[in-house]
């Protein structure tokens, strides 16, 4: 079989397949797919705990993403007559149908958790700074993107998670003052969810959205590898770089390989939800936005839209200035910047999964702020007073760690990054497992 | 200094060159505005007047015993009486998140699943997070019919007696 080998390295590579070093460099600059990486990596950044394989994950699910979704549509009409019985017949008679659909839905929700892990990663290693500023600001972009994607998709099945959820979640772009009505009645092409909003829904999801996202990758990969690739500490010695093949292609091939090989178990075992038909006159109970939106669901059940809005926009902005914010680059490469910073982060991080229960807990049992301070209106009462003493407590926890630890700013600034995410887990978590009918809490063990 | 130099004019601010640059860059501009305006036209939402059926003949006033609230599902809208006896056309759709709220008259209140809030029998908010009171539709009465016209949503802060309709 080695002609059918020579003839596919023939395909791959212009020249014969690489015996060394230099070859192997010219097989990564001459080959369409793998010019992407450079031909050769600093070793450090090599090593799996620099990356976790986070990016190459996401990129790989999108690949996936596009083309399970085009097979999708091939089975799929876009109108709220058909739209059901088309995934109905998914999940029933067409051969892996279910598979097919299983694979999508839950490569989408993992992209959500990866995108999420790697401007995490990103952040730890401090990799916004510097030149890797406007890449960091185009990742928090395809973020967006990726949860633009996961809504829009939502409502394509037309089942009752699907109407409620986009019901909800185009309410409260509703109070986005002077726009927000505009911009929901825009995206439903009238004033409630229905066939022109499933239209508009698909034709964003299927052909606007990917190409963004084709084009928005492209930018992304091009500026990490003119930014200077993965950000990696100071190096004593002079690093040694090895060659992209084998070292990094052989490590890319295994992590997708397993990510593969798990999706693919993960979507036989469990298959995609579909519940029943949409029903615009009785609303699920409890009725809940899909999960990634539910830490801002449970924010809703505590605060003014309108604060919880704010409180979310003012979330992506910060993470959108952080370049600005945080230019000490002296520690650049060092996950969470030292160990003080370290520290800030641990704190941060047990006192949301402390505070953020709680405050949930009072704020449901105990307080009730509209009534205490009856005369004056729930915007402020219910809307600015939370908003405001939310952050407090968000500037409180940064004075602390300031003065607490001696911590720097670029240090205070972890505790505070690892507080924000780790109470909006929590949040999501008490969202999607301690909310019962009629959005009580309730104990689910 | 050859002669065919173009010299520029000592009061002259823009230069022939860069007057016609700028020409190009503002048509180029308006060009671009025109088919911004004529994409957002094209996909702008298209409101077909009277929609949900337009107005909605709900029946003779005396089939509503005062305390009572009726769905009628294809108008969206709950038509309620009040103890009184006046009427109110009051939305289905909860002015929090824009879920349908239902009504459960063992509680005598309107029940929203998304979010848990609680309005009364006219409307009004008796449990948060919903911001304010029902919307409702305006009644019109004819030869002691009730109609409802549900094209257009009357939003309103809270109750005020001024809101019923009185056969």
């Amino acid at each position: 079989m080695s002609w059918l080998n020579a003839m596919i390295d023939r395909l791959r590579y212009r020249s014969a397949p690489p015996p060394e070093d230099r070859s192997r460099m010219r097989a990564v600059a001459n080959n369409i797919v793998l010019h992407l990486h450079p031909t050769r990596v600093p070793a450090p950044a090599l090593r799996f705990s620099r990356t976790w394989g986070l990016g190459g994950i996401s990129a790989l699910l999108s690949v996936l993403l596009i083309i399970t979704g085009v097979l999708l549509m091939f089975r799929y009409d876009a109108s709220i007559e058909r739209a059901y019985p088309a995934v109905q017949a998914m999940e029933t008679v067409i051969p892996f149908g279910s598979l097919l659909r299983g694979i999508h839905h839950w490569a989408g929700n993992l992209l959500m958790i990866t995108v999420v892990l790697h401007m995490v990663r990103v952040f730890a290693a401090g990799g916004f700074r510097g030149e890797r500023r406007m890449n960091w600001v185009v990742g928090l972009g395809m973020l967006v993107l990726v949860l633009t994607f996961n809504f829009t998709g939502y409502l394509l099945p037309w089942d009752q998670l699907a109407f409620w959820a986009i019901t909800v979640g185009t309410g409260l772009l509703t109070y986005v003052p002077l726009v927000g009505q505009m911009v929901s009645d825009f995206l439903l092409g009238g004033p409630e969810v229905g066939q022109s909003a499933l239209r508009n829904f698909y034709a964003l999801h299927v052909a606007l959205l990917p190409v963004v996202l084709i084009f928005g990758l492209s930018y992304h990969f091009w500026r990490v590898r003119k930014d200077g690739g993965v950000t990696i500490p100071p190096q004593s010695e002079q690093v040694v770089r090895l060659t992209t093949i084998p070292h990094l292609v052989t490590a890319e091939l295994g992590v997708a390989l397993i990510t593969l090989a798990g999706l693919l178990i993960f979507a036989m075992a469990v298959p995609a939800p579909l519940e029943a038909l949409a029903n615009a006159a009785h609303p699920p109970n409890p009725a809940k936005a899909a999960w990634y939106f539910l830490g801002v669901q449970e924010l809703l059940l505590h605060m003014h839209p309108l604060a919880a809005l704010a409180l979310a926009a003012i979330g992506l902005l910060g993470l959108a200035v952080l370049p600005l914010w945080d230019r000490d680059s002296s520690d650049e490469g060092v996950y969470f910047r030292s160990p003080t910073g370290r520290m800030a982060g641990l704190l941060g991080a047990a006192l949301a999964i402390v505070l953020t229960p709680l405050l949930v807990l009072v704020d449901e049992l105990w307080l009730d702020l509209p009534a205490l301070l009856a005369p004056t209106s729930t915007l402020i009462s219910n809307g600015l007073l939370p908003l405001l003493l939310t952050l407090g407590g968000l500037a409180g926890i940064y004075a602390g760690l300031r003065r607490g630890l001696r911590a720097r700013h670029s240090e205070a600034l972890v505790g505070l990054f690892s507080f924000v995410m780790v109470a909006l887990v929590v949040l999501t978590a008490v969202g999607i497992w301690f909310r019962g009918p009629n959005m009580a809490l309730v104990w689910p063990f | 200094m050859a002669k065919n130099t173009p010299q520029p004019k000592q009061n002259e601010a823009v230069s022939r060159r860069d007057f016609l640059a700028l020409g190009a860059g503002a048509l180029g501009l308006i060009g671009l505005l025109q088919t911004g305006g004529m994409a957002l036209q094209f996909l702008a939402p298209r409101r077909v007047d009277g929609e949900f059926g337009g107005v909605v003949a709900v029946g003779p006033a005396e089939s509503f015993p005062p305390g009572s609230v009726t769905e009628f599902p294809d108008g969206r809208f709950f038509l309620a009486r009040a103890a009184d006896g006046g009427f109110l056309a009051v939305s289905r759709r909860c002015t929090h998140l824009g879920c349908a709220v239902s009504w459960h008259a063992a509680d005598g209140q309107f029940a929203c699943p998304c979010h848990g809030s609680h309005f009364d029998l006219i409307g009004d908010v008796q449990n948060p997070p919903a911001p304010r009171a029902l919307d409702t539709y305006p009644i019109t009465v004819s030869d002691g019919a009730l109609m409802v016209d549900t094209a257009k949503a009357q939003q309103r802060d809270s109750f005020a007696p001024e809101q019923l309709v009185y056969v």
